[in-house]
């Protein structure tokens, strides 16, 4: 049975358990399932052990916090110092930073330890996790099935019990689906919340880091860790981070949340959607009071989402380019064959896809009609939003159309693999705060509600989905792993 | 030649001198070893972010202010994508649509009497790239990224020169400003200040602008004119002998003196400009101009109406004297001593030290005659201790090291001669020993006169004052 990350907290605290002991635990379940499941693409054993015992000295000395000791996953793109950080791409195959990401720097801080890296789609770019250079995650739920994306190795890390928590990072759906698909908690900030610095870019405008758990409860004490302000990220808020744990159990009694109709529309799953609406049913009955709203400008998330953060993709992987580091091919004519076979052999496919439309979108003669119009298009999406928030506390949709799909099902079809975020996408638009958790099952497979707060309402969004999971067991269950 | 006329307009890139770099804490200091000055945002490291150092900031509005420029409230930094092993990310980061300082202008003096304005279209905010090294490896490049990330404001003008004597007027009344400003060091070998020349021509009094070509690898005023001149003189030629100018790029090459072709418009980048994501608009207010503006140092216009008006210099002379910070620094260090001296330390130090300097190849800042001491030597001469020639000695011993005015006057024993008795023992063993020439003088030939002034200076090696000789000579022979 797996523990959630209040639990370890509360054993490590009261004496039940070291850390070492807990660590030795997890990496003895990674090495049990990890080859099936594939979440990690690094285990850090040796490190893992020695902050470990580092935690249990701090605690024996009276110097603890919440975290001191919970062994944590973190998603390969959180650059760290020494341990390799791989994107999931050939081309950063034998990249070691010598540095931290602020994310990281905060985790060591508050004594947290770390299991491994875990797997992804390559750059964070995919919706399936099967963009990996390591291979594809299974979904612990059913193997056949994807585990989403791009956070996949954390969301199913979690899910299978091989972490209690670990951070993913949600540029159009990245933290959501992959919960959603894997049956964990998981919650996007709002831009700005979290430090990107040391998070390796896809599209700047759009990602944030954010934790996945097993409950409301975890990601509140992960995502206090990892909140605030880094005079090193230009576009983080200084605005104080509240104590999200200390916030939870206030209830929904009379809370308003919105039910965007174009949410709820053609292309929902009418499974899913049952699932969904026996949630808000309990919803209801904590106190909430449900209205129909509109974001009428839902239908214009995708083509925008895909031209700025393709457009943005192309410039931030530019750097990749084999003169400083990362994979560089054997033997170049010259600089040109350096560049281009380089980046050719390093990157995987969807990568050069996003690169080329990206290049395209900003080359002359086009960026008004693509980038420009975009960027107009993501005021008025956010603009829908902001009046929505005028009548409503809170918006509740399904995070997905549909439940996991199999491995391979849309690899043929990258549209159709687009269209997964089509709920979740709007968010990193507007940089408002969202999060996933579990609500029910179609098929044996999770399905995971959405839960979208307005501008660094993390807390009120925390609150209402602990409410739920205090009426509801789906958070607690668990996936029978085979080995 | 004379019935083209050439159009110029000039690209200033001007390395600010903050202590760190534009987005990173890396130090700017110049020549230390490759790469120990570059921290892992100036190596474009994956995850890494640009942070402003707003000193780059302030640096550009004190020059906006300076040139009387409407100054952006909002400015957007975008990125510039292209790739080249020297630029770490991929992109550069600069400003495209929205820069920090708009238009203004500032006035030329390409020759005496002569002014012009020249308008400033824009100045902008960007980070330098790193260096490529070709010749250190066989067969392959070093790159030293420590150049990577230093701030420049690249300063573009109006199509506004007519010919390379006013694109170099321009370009060193730049060159005046950003040091007055205190906001370049303006070392042009160590690529602190840098030029790129607008070229085009046209028949004289047509409207329409020729087509331009761009000039690169300009690292001195000396070849920014030869360049220029180059390039006039090849476009005339090309189009008379019936071809067409083309847009493109051409490095300078000081060594054959002549402009190379290095791309042509057609494969010039794409660079793909967008708003750096990574960056949120500068915004400038009010007060922050209205501060600036109030601790803007004393302008090179500002001065030289001032010693004009109050220290009675000719326009000449107060232009030269203030056209180098440098310059003016020490002239106004020098007349702090000898205050009612300014004309007389205006042509010593236009005159002599400059010509000294000159020959030295040397910068007014490391003539080895500070200016308190080239004071002590025209006071010297104002109050008849030394006459002007002996000065020219005392100067030259200045220069040489040893010692101050007084101490070489007193070693050497210049001390000018003006005890009239010891004149006129001086002048009575001169008439003495030369009666031929007494009865010339007398015989009514005043050109003798001459002669005898030579050989009593002589006598006295030159100490003797040569006013006081004059007349008691005159008497003398007279007598």
């Amino acid at each position: 049975m797996a523990m959630s990350v209040t639990e370890i907290s509360q054993g490590l605290a009261t004496g039940n358990f070291s850390s070492v002991e807990v660590t030795r635990d997890y990496l003895a379940r990674i090495a049990q399932h990890n080859p099936v499941l594939n979440c990690f693409i690094s285990v850090t054993e040796e490190l893992a052990l020695a902050q470990a015992g580092l935690a249990d000295a701090s605690r024996a000395a009276g110097k603890a916090g919440a975290l001191t000791g919970v062994p944590l996953a973190h998603k390969d793109l959180f650059c760290t110092d020494g341990v390799r950080t791989s994107c999931a791409s050939r081309i950063l195959d034998n990249f070691i930073a010598p540095y931290d990401a602020t994310v990281i720097e905060h985790f060591k801080h508050d004594g947290a330890v770390m299991l491994g890296k875990t797997n992804m789609d390559e750059f964070a770019m995919g919706s399936s996790n099967e963009n990996s250079y390591y291979g594809c995650v299974a979904n612990p739920w059913n193997t056949a099935h994807v585990p989403g994306g791009s956070s996949g190795g954390s969301a199913a890390a979690v899910a299978a019990g091989l972490a209690p928590g670990a951070t993913g990072t949600d540029t159009g759906g990245s933290i959501r689906q992959p919960a959603a698909f894997c049956g964990v908690t998981g919650i996007k900030p709002t831009y700005g919340r979290v430090s990107r610095y040391g998070m390796v870019a896809f599209a700047s405008s759009l990602d944030q880091g954010g934790p996945f758990a097993r409950s409301a409860e975890d990601c509140a004490l992960l995502l206090r860790t990892m909140a605030g302000f880094d005079r090193r990220d230009s576009t983080c808020s200084e605005q104080e981070v509240p104590d999200y744990p200390a916030y939870l159990g206030r209830g929904i009694e009379g809370l308003k949340i919105g039910l965007p109709v174009e949410y709820f529309a053609e292309g929902l799953d009418s499974k899913l959607a049952t699932v969904i609406e026996t949630a808000i049913g309990e919803l209801r009955k904590l106190g909430a009071e449900v209205q129909d709203i509109s974001l009428p400008n839902t239908g214009l998330s995708i083509p925008t989402y895909y031209v700025v953060a393709m457009a943005e993709c192309s410039s931030n992987l530019s750097r990749f380019d084999g003169v400083r580091f990362g994979h560089r091919c054997e033997d170049p004519l010259d600089l040109e064959d350096l560049y281009k076979r380089s980046r050719g052999e390093g990157f995987g496919a969807e990568v050069k896809r996003r690169i080329l439309i990206g290049t395209y979108a900003l080359s002359a003669g086009y960026y008004d009609a693509y980038y420009l119009k975009a960027q107009q298009l993501r005021r008025m999406i956010k603009d829908d939003f902001q009046q929505a928030f005028e009548n409503v506390d809170l918006i509740l949709s399904p995070t997905t159309p549909g439940v996991a799909f199999k491995i391979g099902a849309k690899t043929d079809d990258p549209v159709s693999m687009y269209l997964q975020d089509i709920y979740t996408i709007s968010l990193n638009l507007a940089g408002l705060p969202g999060m996933s958790l579990p609500a029910g099952f179609v098929d044996g497979l999770p399905v995971g509600m959405q839960l979208i707060g307005n501008y660094f309402d993390e807390a009120g969004l925390l609150n209402a989905a602990h409410s739920y999971q205090q009426v509801t067991d789906w958070h607690l269950q668990t996936p029978i792993l085979k080995t | 030649m004379s019935d083209w006329e050439s159009v110029i307009g000039l690209e200033i890139h001007a390395q600010l001198a903050t202590v760190s770099k534009i987005f990173s804490g890396a130090s700017t200091a110049f020549g230390a070893a490759p790469n120990t000055q570059a921290c892992v945002v100036d190596l474009g490291m994956p995850g890494v972010l640009p942070v402003l150092n707003r000193e780059a900031v302030s640096m550009a509005i004190r020059f906006g202010v300076a040139i009387d420029a409407e100054i952006d409230h909002r400015s957007v930094f975008a990125r510039k994508n292209y790739f080249y092993p020297d630029l770490p990310k991929g992109y550069q980061i600069s400003q495209f649509e929205l820069p920090i300082v708009g238009k203004g202008h500032i006035f030329i003096s390409p020759s005496e009497g002569v002014t012009r304005e020249v308008g400033i279209t824009r100045a902008h905010l960007e980070e330098d790239a790193g260096k490529s090294i070709h010749d250190q490896f066989p067969e392959q490049s070093g790159i030293d990224l420590n150049r990577a990330g230093t701030p420049l404001l690249e300063i573009v003008s109006e199509p506004d020169m007519r010919s390379a004597r006013e694109a170099v007027a321009y370009a060193r009344k730049m060159h005046s400003l950003v040091r007055y400003l205190e906001i370049c060091d303006g070392n042009m070998q160590e690529g602190s200040f840098r030029c790129d020349a607008n070229v085009s021509v046209r028949r004289k009094g047509a409207q329409k602008l020729g087509t331009r070509a761009e000039i690169k690898n300009i690292n001195s005023f000396r070849f920014l004119e030869r360049a220029i001149n180059y390039e006039i003189e090849r476009q005339i030629d090309l189009i008379e002998d019936g071809g067409r100018v083309v847009q493109e790029t051409r490095l300078y090459d000081s060594e054959r003196d002549e402009t190379r072709s290095m791309r042509s418009k057609e494969e010039a980048n794409d660079y793909r400009y967008f708003p750096d994501p990574d960056l949120l608009p500068v915004t400038v207010s009010e007060e922050d101009i209205a501060r600036i503006r109030a601790e803007l140092p004393e302008l090179p216009e500002q001065k030289k109406q001032r010693y004009i008006d109050e220290l009675a210099l000719s326009d000449y002379n107060a232009e030269l004297l203030t056209s180098n910070r440098d310059t003016a620094i020490y002239f106004e260090t020098a007349l702090a001593e000898s205050p009612e001296l300014s004309a007389q330390l205006a042509n010593w130090i236009l005159g002599d030290l400059a010509g000294a300097l000159n020959k030295a190849g040397m910068e007014v800042s490391a003539a080895p005659i500070s200016a308190m001491m080239l004071a002590q030597l025209v006071a010297r001469i104002a109050d008849d201790t030394i006459s002007g020639k002996i000065a020219k000695e005392v100067f030259e011993a200045m220069w040489q090291g040893e010692g101050t005015a007084d101490e070489i006057i007193a070693a050497r024993g210049l001390k000018q001669i003006t005890d009239s008795g010891a004149i006129e023992t001086l002048i009575d063993e001169v008439i003495a020993a030369n009666p031929e020439q007494v009865e010339q003088f007398r015989a009514g030939k005043e050109k003798v006169l001459g002669f005898f002034v030579g050989r009593i200076m002589q006598q006295s090696q030159g100490k003797a004052n040569p006013g006081q000789v004059n007349a008691l000579l005159r008497e003398k022979l007279k007598a």
